[in-house]
This record gives C-alpha cells, sequence and structure tokens, in this order.
C-alpha cells in the first residue's frame, strides 16, 4: 500500500459561474514528495489548493487524501483531512486579533485541546526552528514586517506536525535573499516533521530550491510534469517559454486570441 | 408588459436568493451556538467588546432622552393641568420603547460595524480560510459566540439604560419643573408594571440577536478587499437597524395589542 499517493487528483473542473479555472486536472503527488505546481498569475493555482482544503466544491471530478475521498466530504470527516494538512498562505493570513505565539499555537490549543502553558512552549520551539527570537512571541502580527509574517504564518502550518503542507506563493512580495531564506525554512521545516509539500507559485527560482518535482499548470490541466532536474529539457514549449520567461511564445499567442 | 415585468422578477429572484442565504446563514450560526465544543474566551471577550464599551454612549443616549421627555411632557401636559402623569409617561415610554430602541440603534452603529469590519477583513485576508485550515469552524469560532454575547449582553445594557434614562427625567423634573423628588420616584415605581420592564428586556435579547447577525452576516459574505469590507460595514448597520425598527413594532403587537 506504500503506492498510494499522498494527494491523488482526477479530472477536477471548477468553474466559478461562466469562468472556467480548472478544466479536467489530473495530479499525484506522492509521500515525502517536494511538488511545486508553476503557472501564470491566475491561472487557478490557488483555487486548487482550496478545493483539495473542501473550501470550494468542484462541480466534477475526484480528489483523494491518502486514499480517501474528499469532494463531497462534510463536517468531523472533512476536519479530520484537514487536520492533516498544514497550509502557509500567501499573505500569512495571521489572526490579527492575537499575539504571535497564540498564533503560532492556534492549531494545538483549538483542534488538539493542549493546554495553553504546554502550546506556548510548544510554539516557542518551533518559532526558533523559523528563526524567531523568544521577544517576537508577544507582539501583536501588525507589529511584524513582511518576511517576519511569512515566518510565523510557516511556524503556524508546522506546529501540529501535518503530513501534507501547502505553500501559497510563499516568496512573492519578498525581496530575493528573505524569499531564498524562506525557501531554505520551507525545506528543512518540511523535512523536520517529515512531510508532503505541495507548493504552488510563478518565482521559477524559488521552484527549483524547493521542489523535487515540477507540474505546470496551464488552461485548467497540468500540462507537464517530471522531475526538477528535467525541467530544462521538458520539450514542452509552454514550460520553456514560462521557465525562461520569454515574452514570445504559444502562451502569448493566447493571450493575443483573448483580445482579438 | 414584459420590459416592465422582467426586471421585477430578477429583482425578485435576487431578493428570495438573499433571504434564502440569510435563512441558511441563521440556522447554521444558531445550531452552532447551541452544540459544544465552546469558547469561554472569546464570549466573555465579546461580552467585554459589546456591553462594557457601549456603556457610555447608551449611557448618554438614555440620560438625554429621559431629560428631554420629562420637559417635552411638562409642555404637553401643563395645558390640561395633568403634570402629575408626568413620572408615569418617563418609565412606562423609557422601559417599553426608547430604553431598547434607542440603546438597540447605538449598539447596531457601534458593535455591528465592527464586526462586520472584522470579519469581513478576515474573510479578504484570508484569516477565515487559515481558521478552516486549522481545523476551527468559524461559525463556532467567530459567530457563535458574538451572537451568544450580543443576545445576552443587550438585556444587561438596555436595563442600564432604563436606570439612566428614569435617572434623567427625574433631574429634570426636580431641578427644573419642581417637582418633590420623593413624590416622583414614589410616582414612578407606584405605576410601573413588570410587564413594561419585561417586555423591554425581551426586545433588547431580540435586537442584540438581530445586531451580531447582521454584523456577521455582511462580514462573512464580504468580497473584493476594502472596499467590499466598507460595503459590508454599512450594510451591516442599516439592514441591522431597519430589522430593530420592524422588529420594535412586531414585539409591541405582540405583547400589548389585546
Ligand atoms: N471565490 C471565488 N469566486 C469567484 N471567482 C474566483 C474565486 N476564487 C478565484 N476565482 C477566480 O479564479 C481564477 C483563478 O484564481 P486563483 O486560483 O486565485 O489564481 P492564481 O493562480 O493566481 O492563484 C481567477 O480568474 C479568479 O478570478
Ligand atoms: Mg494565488
Amino acid at each position: 500500500m506504500s503506492d498510494t499517493p499522498k494527494i491523488r487528483i482526477r479530472d477536477l473542473h471548477m468553474a466559478f459561474g461562466g469562468n472556467r479555472v480548472l478544466q479536467g486536472l489530473d495530479l499525484d503527488v506522492a509521500p515525502g514528495d517536494s511538488l511545486v505546481v508553476i503557472g501564470g498569475s491566475g491561472t487557478g493555482k490557488s483555487v486548487l489548493l482550496k478545493c483539495i482544503l473542501g473550501l470550494l466544491a468542484p462541480q466534477q471530478g475526484s480528489i483523494q487524501v491518502d486514499g480517501q475521498e474528499v469532494v463531497g466530504l462534510r463536517g468531523d470527516e472533512l476536519e479530520a483531512v484537514r487536520h492533516k494538512i498544514g497550509m502557509l498562505f500567501q499573505s500569512a493570513a495571521l489572526f490579527d486579533s492575537l499575539s504571535v505565539w497564540e498564533n503560532v499555537a492556534f492549531g494545538l490549543i483549538h483542534a488538539e485541546k493542549t493546554p495553553r502553558k504546554e502550546a506556548r512552549e510548544v510554539a516557542l520551539r518551533r518559532m526558533a526552528e523559523v528563526g524567531l527570537k523568544p521577544q517576537v512571541a508577544d507582539l501583536m502580527p501588525a507589529e511584524l514586517s513582511g518576511g517576519m509574517k511569512k515566518r510565523v504564518g510557516l511556524a503556524r502550518a508546522i506546529t501540529t506536525e501535518p503530513e501534507i503542507i501547502f505553500f501559497d506563493e510563499p516568496t512573492t512580495g519578498l525581496d530575493p535573499i528573505i524569499g531564498a531564506m524562506i525557501d531554505k525554512l520551507i525545506v528543512e521545516a518540511t523535512r523536520a516533521v517529515g512531510a508532503t509539500g505541495l507548493t504552488i507559485t510563478h518565482d521559477m527560482a524559488s521552484a527549483r530550491r524547493i521542489s523535487n518535482r515540477m507540474a505546470m499548470l496551464y488552461e485548467g490541466r497540468i500540462i507537464w510534469d517530471g522531475l526538477t532536474e528535467d525541467v530544462d529539457n521538458s520539450g514542452n514549449p509552454y514550460v520553456e517559454q514560462f521557465i525562461n520567461g520569454r515574452a514570445e511564445g504559444p502562451i502569448e499567442m493566447k493571450i493575443q486570441d483573448h483580445f482579438g | 408588459m414584459i420590459p416592465v415585468l422582467q426586471p421585477l422578477g430578477r429583482t425578485f429572484l435576487v431578493f428570495l436568493e438573499a433571504a434564502g442565504r440569510l435563512a441558511l446563514f441563521t440556522g447554521e450560526a444558531v445550531s452552532h451556538c447551541l452544540r459544544p465544543p465552546f469558547y469561554p474566551r472569546a464570549v466573555l471577550r465579546q461580552i467585554l467588546d459589546i456591553g462594557y464599551y457601549s456603556l457610555p454612549v447608551v449611557g448618554l443616549t438614555a440620560i438625554f432622552t429621559g431629560m428631554v421627555l420629562a420637559l417635552q411632557s411638562y409642555t404637553g401636559f401643563a395645558r390640561f393641568s395633568a403634570e402629575s402623569a408626568i413620572p408615569n409617561v418617563v418609565v412606562v415610554s423609557i422601559t417599553r420603547e426608547l430604553g431598547p430602541v434607542l440603546a438597540g440603534l447605538m449598539v447596531a452603529g457601534r458593535v455591528g460595524a465592527a464586526m462586520a469590519a472584522e470579519i469581513g477583513t478576515m474573510r479578504v485576508t484570508e484569516q477565515i480560510d487559515a481558521l478552516t485550515t486549522l481545523a476551527t469552524n468559524p461559525f463556532k469560532y467567530l459567530i457563535a459566540p458574538r451572537l451568544i454575547a450580543a443576545t445576552f449582553v443587550l438585556p444587561i445594557l438596555v436595563l442600564i439604560a432604563d436606570i439612566i434614562g428614569v435617572f434623567g427625567g427625574y433631574l429634570v423634573s426636580t431641578y427644573k419643573l419642581g417637582f418633590n423628588g420623593a413624590t416622583y420616584i414614589s410616582n414612578t415605581i407606584e405605576f410601573l408594571e413588570f410587564q413594561d420592564v419585561f417586555s423591554g428586556l425581551v426586545k433588547a435579547a431580540v435586537f442584540g440577536f438581530l445586531i451580531a447577525l447582521m454584523g456577521c452576516y455582511n462580514g462573512f459574505h464580504s468580497r473584493g478587499g476594502a472596499q467590499g469590507v466598507g460595503a459590508a460595514t454599512t450594510n451591516a448597520v442599516v439592514s441591522a437597524s431597519i430589522l430593530i425598527l420592524s422588529f420594535n413594532y412586531l414585539i409591541t403587537e405582540a405583547f400589548f395589542a389585546r
């Protein structure tokens, strides 16, 4: 049974009214993998993660987490699946009415009913792992810089030791040095809790640092996936255009089609 | 005919859809108020926010209302030499109507708006999604504590407003209109019926629920950044105010129309 994928998606369709965002997407994430899904802005990368978390209900298709179907799941069963998954949001999404340590310890206190004192100690350890000093613990999120917010968000995502961690554009909006630091922390933290990683980004440098596998999302489907070291020889014109950041190529042709 | 009916029909459908969505939201919210787990910490914080910090504005509203009520009744009743009815008029108007309605409207402006803004911001900055990924139900953690606290706290606020309002009437009557203080108080107590105060407190509980419901509903469904949050805030206050005034009529009719 060890080859049951951690996440297995088949023929996923998700539309908002007439806006068909995902159109028959297939994807497998094996246990222990760090898969990065690359794709342009607005191609539905965040929508994909929200479908897996059960925050959006797809019109058609199947999503399995550890072999369990998630689409249509409700109540306690859905919450049990969510408990396996940690997520770092694009804007960190820290709770701004709670202090830093309460943010980090949130899953322990509320989902696992850990006593607050104990939860605080675990939170401080997690914060140390992502390079945050104990003095930060009692600050409010509004007092932090963007890079520090990301670190707190990362610490919050790993405190409950989830089996799967999602990263939504972890480096977007950060300067290259802080971005590289966050990437390093993501790799270390994921390894430390032994989690499977699924990252979405349009930052190729970051994607190469984090991933051992990559997949490209385009027009609602995964049009290429493979090992990270093969991405430069994919032979796929869309992938080549994207990773080299060229203005000319099949992707631009499509954009012109839309306006023409 | 058709061009007139078409937009009418469409508006009606949109209205039905909104009403259905609100009904579902209310049902889910209430069911989470009744089932564990509860978040006592969150409820206490809301009680403090809604109750304690609303005291100044509700107190000021009540005292001026009581004062003006005494003054206006005097100018009216002096024409019939019926000045002795003033204590009665003041206490009945305040406990039955003005206490709950004015406190409700003030709290809707203060607390309903703040709830919509806070929950709306949490929605557009993905904090509500983050709650869900941390296996915490936003209905339980965000909405139920607000509904419980508001329903519980508004009657207490209104009781305090009643007392302050009557005191306002007393001040004006004794210092300005020449009433005897002891007579004013004994008249007030003599005429007051349990039903007057009780109906006001029932109104207060209903208004508290409506204020929190509108704040949470509009915040929870806000879309599209700062502008969406602004619209949610306005909608929360306007819809809560209209609901307060219409439910005020319905409850009054249920209590007193015989
Ligand atoms: N809740 C929603 N309601 C309606 N449309 C949405 C919603 N979420 C995303 N979309 C639409 O789906 C498309 C993909 O969005 P998203 O997944 O956020 O893109 P990205 O790949 O940049 O993360 C966009 O066109 C967006 O407008
Ligand atoms: Mg996105």
